[in-house]
């Protein structure tokens, strides 16, 4: 509610009023001080130049690009080729270098795990997990436990030609028969082997187990790739099946479904999708999770 | 309002001010010889400052205070902070409020009055005026005279020094941020970074402009503190104060004389306007405690130089307090309470700030050890059913020479600690030695047999030792397993 004042003078503070009144206050009257009000022009006819210099208005199809030609997306890219170009002239000495000689230089060595680290995280970890850590189904990388090799020279192979790629020579290439499926075991010989190989790995086997059949049939069906032993043969990516890392789980159900419909992983090759020095460093970045040999 | 657009009523004021133009005149006395004595002390700290040495040691800078921004170090004579030490910035500014608020209750708005820099530039960039031209009445006719060639001279050379010690100051202001002897030499031959210029040129515009021309519009516009000093004085806080008990009726002398003759009131103010005319702030002391009153005590000196000359008692206005005045209305003598509760809160909590600071400071570490679990993968489980944790480990060298820790961890039978950054001594210990003046992240794994892996969860221990000082830092984390 306000009403017109009487008086444009207040009398207890002698000062001039607004003439607003609500409910009997009177709004003093304290001016701005005039070079305020300048100052705010001069804010104005900023935006005015901003107006003009910068991108502004939103045309019907388009917009007022403004007359420096500045754009976010221009910013961003020159940014980026900024950084590929860093890039390429700090990790020059990666192209030529053996990673022993990487090994030796630490300066190059913490650009290449810089990069790895970066690469790994747009192109691996998806699968792998970030920082390596792996999954049911899909490889450890940070455990000392390999199914191709762990040396930096095997890693950069897996790497460049994948596992179980169509189409790539040097792939990672090794079935494991459908022992179940194909009928190669019937399902008793499969249940035996089954808990063989948990004995192997020193895990408890189930009662009544015949342990003996299963030693005859891993001996015939099994040794020729993991080893009489169990051990493992990274040239095959056969498994060594007597440590405490299982890629697809260690229950009886597990060994035996693989056994029957082995899922033969598969990786990309990224020979042709990455650049040969983003493959070293990534080989280094994975080596340097802990595991490699 | 009930106004219709475009309807101009005679009751609408103003809504802009112009200016009002302040000519301080000058004055000699007690609190003017003060405001010297803290101005020169003040800007000498400020412009010479930058060039005071500190030797500390081959590999860091001998500048005995510099805010080494590309280094991220901030130097203090023997004081070294290291960014995560920035809450000692921090505790200086909470003690700064506090000393602020202890000063305003004791001496009202002494730090506006003599030690805030707006204050002591606009005074130096007022002397300066008054060398060029003239004092209030030569300043004020040559404000009003049209623009002949003497005005314009004295104008442009006024502006002239200004800049000079606006750039000045920009200048000295860089100094605090590199080594000063350094960039003064490049600054003279125009080798110094953009950077400096930049910096110098956005100080020289600041100083300017807010010493030369706004002045006390930046103390009535623009500074928060009037504003909240206004809420946090009380009656019992010295104020720069008219005694208006003594000086009301204000008359001239010769009325005055002649009411003291008839036995009718007459104060001791003589409405001279004095007081006004030397206020760098252009208010009326008189009006009483307001917001436009630095307390800069010229008044006091002016007022006292009327009373010496004819003959009444000095300081009629002087540090007094509102109690005061009551009291002495009533007709009881005047008494000064420095020592009251908020005066004793405030100095208590300025001692409990200052001491827990300075206990921090002298009690801290040389070196100083953060350990970051690696939270992807939590742990790996090895092929021998071990179970190992990866950390980065921190260490951070705050002396002038390479120095050596010796790392061990704690926590399981047979933990074994492994790194590619570090040395692994036969014991069972990582070395890592540190460059000087600065951190080193290594990577550390630690790697528990199965058989001593027990919970989800361990508390581990992991202790770095300097080989050179025996200091040793320990930090507790965890050790996670399946």
């Amino acid at each position: 509610m306000t009403t017109q004042g009487q008086s444009d003078f207040d009398p207890v503070s002698g000062r001039t009023t607004t003439g607003h009144e609500w409910d009997g206050i009177r709004e003093l009257n304290t001016p701005l001080p005039r070079w305020w009000l300048w100052t705010f022009y001069a804010t104005i006819l900023w935006s005015v130049a901003y107006w003009v210099a910068y991108p502004s208005w939103p045309l019907a199809t388009s917009f007022a690009g403004g007359a420096f030609g500045w754009t976010s997306r221009g910013a961003v890219s020159a940014e980026i080729d900024a950084l590929n170009e860093r890039r390429a002239s700090q990790g020059a000495g990666l192209a030529s270098a053996t990673f022993a000689a990487i090994a030796r230089d630490p300066k190059l060595m913490s650009i290449a795990l810089a990069q790895g680290r970066v690469a790994f995280a747009d192109n691996c970890a998806p699968c792998h997990g970030a920082g390596g850590g792996g999954g049911v189904n899909f490889p450890n990388l940070a455990d000392d436990d390999w199914l191709w090799g762990g040396t930096l020279e095997e890693i950069a192979a897996t790497i460049t030609n994948g596992v179980r790629v169509d189409g790539v020579k040097a792939t990672r290439l090794s079935l494991m028969p459908a022992f179940g499926k194909d009928n190669l075991l019937n399902a008793d010989e499969i249940l035996a082997v089954a808990n063989h190989v948990r004995s192997l790995a020193g895990l408890d086997t189930q009662k009544g187990a015949n342990l003996a059949l299963g030693a005859k049939t891993f001996g015939d069906a099994c040794a020729s790739c993991h080893g009489p032993g169990g051990k493992g043969n990274p040239m095959v990516g056969a498994p060594n099946l007597t440590d405490a890392i299982w890629l697809y789980g260690s229950e009886i159900p597990s060994i035996v479904a693989t056994i029957s419909n082995p899922r033969n992983g598969v990786m990309p090759a990224w020979g042709g999708r990455l650049d040969p020095v983003t493959i070293k460093s990534l080989a280094l970045y994975v080596h340097s999770l802990g595991g490699g040999k | 309002m009930n106004i219709a657009p475009g309807e101009a009523t005679e009751d609408e004021g103003p809504l802009y001010a112009p200016a009002k133009k302040v000519f301080p005149q000058s004055v000699k006395g007690t609190f003017r010889s003060i405001k010297w004595t803290l101005l020169c002390f003040c800007l000498a700290v400020y412009y010479f400052l930058p060039f005071v040495r500190w030797d500390r040691g081959p590999n860091l800078p001998n500048q005995a205070v510099l805010a080494d921004m590309a280094n991220s170090r901030f130097y203090f004579f023997f004081i070294e902070l290291w960014p995560q030490e920035i809450y000692y910035f921090t505790g200086l500014l909470i003690l700064a409020a506090l000393a602020l608020f202890l000063s305003n209750a004791l001496y009202g708005r002494v730090w506006c009055g003599y030690f805030c820099p707006q204050t002591i530039w606009t005074d130096l960039f007022l002397w300066v005026e008054r060398r060029v031209e003239g004092d209030r009445r030569e300043r004020m006719k040559l404000d009003a005279a049209s623009w002949n060639a003497e005005k314009i001279g004295r104008r442009a050379l006024k502006h002239a020094i200004w800049l000079l010690i606006a750039w000045w100051t920009g200048g000295v202001w860089v100094l605090y941020f590199a080594d000063a002897p350094t960039l003064v030499r490049e600054l003279a031959t125009f080798q110094a970074p953009a950077t400096a210029w930049i910096w110098i040129g956005i100080f020289t515009f600041t100083t300017y402009v807010l010493a030369g021309l706004m002045r006390e519009q930046v103390c009535l516009y623009m500074c928060p503190w009037p504003r909240i000093q206004a809420a946090l004085t009380d009656p019992d806080a010295l104020n720069v104060t008219y005694r208006r008990d003594r000086g009301e009726p204000r008359m001239s002398l010769k009325e005055s004389k002649r009411a003291r003759v008839e036995g009718s009131p007459a104060g001791d103010c003589v409405d001279c306007f004095q007081c006004v005319a030397v206020c760098p702030t252009g208010v009326d002391i008189r009006d009483g405690s307001q917001l436009g009153c630095i307390q800069c005590g010229l008044c006091i000196d002016a007022c006292d130089g009327v009373m010496a000359k004819i003959g009444r008692r000095p300081r009629l206005i002087a540090y007094d307090t509102d109690e005061n005045s009551k009291r002495r209305m009533a007709g009881r003598s005047m008494a000064f309470r420095q020592v009251r509760s908020r005066t004793v809160l405030y100095a208590v909590l300025i001692a409990i700030v200052g001491g827990v600071m300075l206990y921090a400071l002298a009690t801290r570490a040389r070196f100083a050890m953060s350990v970051l679990h690696d939270n992807a993968p939590m742990f790996v489980r090895l092929s021998d059913g071990a179970v190992r944790n990866a950390y980065t480990i921190r260490l951070s060298n705050k002396w002038g020479v390479t120095r050596e820790f010796w790392m061990e961890a704690s926590g399981f039978a047979g933990i074994v600690a492994a790194s590619a950054d570090a040395d692994v001594t036969p014991d069972g210990r990582l070395h890592v030695s540190v460059e000087p003046d600065s951190t080193r992240a290594v990577r550390v794994f630690l790697t528990a047999p199965r058989a001593s892996v027990t919970g989800k969860s361990t508390t581990i221990l992991i202790q770095a030792t300097e080989a050179a000082s025996g200091e040793v830092v320990r930090v507790a984390d965890h050790f996670f397993a399946p």
